[in-house]
């Protein structure tokens, strides 16, 4: 592990009660790095994102993190879920509850934290959505409330999963754009779980590539689709 | 049948002092359903308030088999009543029984060992409606009001702490649970919350008249406004508002059968203005969903 990885994974293997889900993930994450995940529906890339967040423990191997990166320091977009589509909570309300992780023991929010929230508020453009309910947000700007709220957990590193399911082409172009900003202008590491390899290679650094087990991992540059395809149809 | 609408309850000497009493322990047990009411109706938790006040039924007919007197009830139903919150969250996250089926097998088990327990302690018709349904201003005994506050203070207190904790896992546990906060530890706290704020109020509301008071203050509530702390501070003021209606209608209300004369149990009364505030609450949405619908029509042939 040199100065600038976040997460190593050495030969990993993740599963639950004693049955693999995915074997030998050896691949790192370093600042900067802008990484897309593919794979198709059961390739264990909820299991590794699982993983990563700290929910599960790896049945063989290692998962070794930077001392500098703490364990609820990663940024988290979750997929969307359904009870959130009528909560009565308003947008600056979701943004500061990403701060909970920072200071656990103090009942309370404090000034440093509304400041955050307001700072992440405006690098999502969402300032003039600020006192409005995140139920009447359409999809493109729920997501970026939610990536708000991730970067106020963030230091070094955000997992984002399918951000932009379900969204227009338009809306799914912007955030895109929201995502690379961040990225390119504000040195955030990006992990991101992603049906549309287009998309991936158009703005990942790498690309790690599924298949219950690690099909490829590496520049987006030396990502050959075609004979990775070929692979996974072996599995 | 003669309906009487009688003043003189509010200031008899003998009843005024119970009142104040009933008052303050009402009021506490109101609030504290409402708040908890709101994270519960979001999280579809609802009917764990149910199953648990069901419990608080069957809790009530152990402690009157044993001979426990009034003011020590408590200490047999808030143990009983806080262990099956926590089996019952305990059971519906191993995913073992799914949390509706858990919540019917509690309810209807404990409903029917309660009547069972009643009966064979020989208890008679009186203490079961009472206990299901709650006392009447008249049946009013001075129960331990020091302890039901001391409880109930404790639940609003822990609630405003872990005010933000409880928001976070309320609205996306994922997310909470990746910034380091046990969902599932706040999750079982809740539920004892709710226990303990049910065991509070069920002698004087009714053991099923209880759980009214969790749902309704919060879907009143959630029609009228639209962030989490408007939600839970409005939810709170419905919730005391109607407590204290329901309290002086029971105790003002009065029927003549004859000689005899009968006054209605609180519980129902304060659920009854709980339903007629949800049903205005309703209204007031449709109505300004209506204008609000209206405007965007005007501000769209416009821009045409």
């Amino acid at each position: 592990m040199n100065e600038q990885t976040l997460i190593r994974f050495e030969n990993v293997t993740l599963g639950y009660e004693g049955m693999p889900v995915i074997e030998g993930l050896d691949f790192s994450i370093e600042k900067g790095q802008y990484l897309c995940v593919l794979g198709q529906n059961g390739s264990g890339k909820s299991t590794m994102m699982k993983s990563l967040l700290g929910f599960l423990s790896p049945m063989a191997g290692k998962i070794e993190r930077a001392p500098g990166l703490k364990k609820n320091a990663i940024g988290y977009l979750p997929q969307q879920q359904p009870g959130q589509a009528d909560f009565p909570a308003s947008v600056k309300e979701v943004v500061l509850s990403g701060c909970q992780g920072k200071r656990r023991f103090m009942p309370f929010y404090t000034k440093a934290d509304k400041a955050l929230a307001e700072k992440n508020i405006e690098l999502m453009k969402i300032t003039h959505l600020k006192d409005r309910s995140f139920k009447e947000l359409s999809g493109g700007q729920k997501q970026r409330a939610l990536l708000a709220r991730a970067l106020c957990a963030a230091e070094d590193l955000i997992l984002l999963d399918e951000p932009t399911a379900g969204l227009d082409p338009v809306v799914t172009e912007e955030l895109y754009g929201l995502i690379d900003d961040l990225n390119k202008k504000e040195g955030m590491a990006v992990i991101m779980i992603s049906h549309d390899p287009e998309k991936a290679m158009q703005y990942a650094t790498h690309i790690l590539h599924l298949g219950r087990r690690m099909l490829y991992f590496g520049a987006t540059e030396g990502y050959d689709r075609e004979s990775v395809l070929a692979k996974e149809r072996e599995v | 049948m003669q309906l009487v609408i009688s003043f003189e309850t509010l200031f008899s000497e003998n009843l005024a002092p119970l009142l104040v009493k009933a008052l303050v322990v009402g009021l506490l047990t109101a609030v504290c359903a409402a708040i908890l009411g709101v994270p519960l109706v979001l999280k579809r938790y609802s009917m764990i308030g149910d199953g648990l006040s069901h419990m608080g039924f069957c809790a009530l007919a152990i402690a009157a088999a044993l001979g426990v007197s009034e003011g020590k009830q408590m200490l047999i139903t808030m143990p009983l009543v806080v262990v099956a919150a926590v089996v019952l969250l305990l059971l519906s996250e191993s995913g073992k029984i799914k949390g509706d089926a858990a919540i019917a097998m509690l309810s209807t088990g404990a409903v029917a060992a309660g009547y069972v327990i009643y009966s064979v302690a020989n208890k008679g018709a009186g203490d079961v409606c009472s206990s299901l349904f709650g006392t009447s201003i008249l049946a009013l005994k001075s129960a331990d009001v020091t302890l039901s506050v001391i409880l109930a203070v404790g639940v609003i207190l822990i609630f405003v702490l872990l005010f933000s904790k409880i928001f976070a896992i309320t609205f996306d546990p994922a997310f909470a649970r990746s910034a380091g906060t046990n969902a599932s530890f706040y999750n079982i706290l809740i539920a004892v919350l709710t226990a303990v704020t049910i065991v509070v109020g069920m002698k004087m509301i009714g053991s099923i008249m209880i759980s009214a008071l969790i749902v309704f203050p919060a879907l009143s509530a959630m029609r009228i406004c639209k962030r989490f702390k408007s939600v839970i501070t409005v939810a709170a003021l419905l919730s005391a508002l109607n407590f204290c209606l329901g309290l002086v209608f029971s105790a003002v209300i009065q029927f003549k059968f004859g000689h005899q004369v009968s006054s209605l149990p609180i519980g129902p009364c304060v659920v009854c203005f709980n339903v007629l505030t949800l049903l205005l609450c309703m209204g007031i949405k449709a109505v300004t969903d209506r204008a609000k619908g209206k405007k965007a029509l005007a501000k769209g042939e416009k821009n045409k």
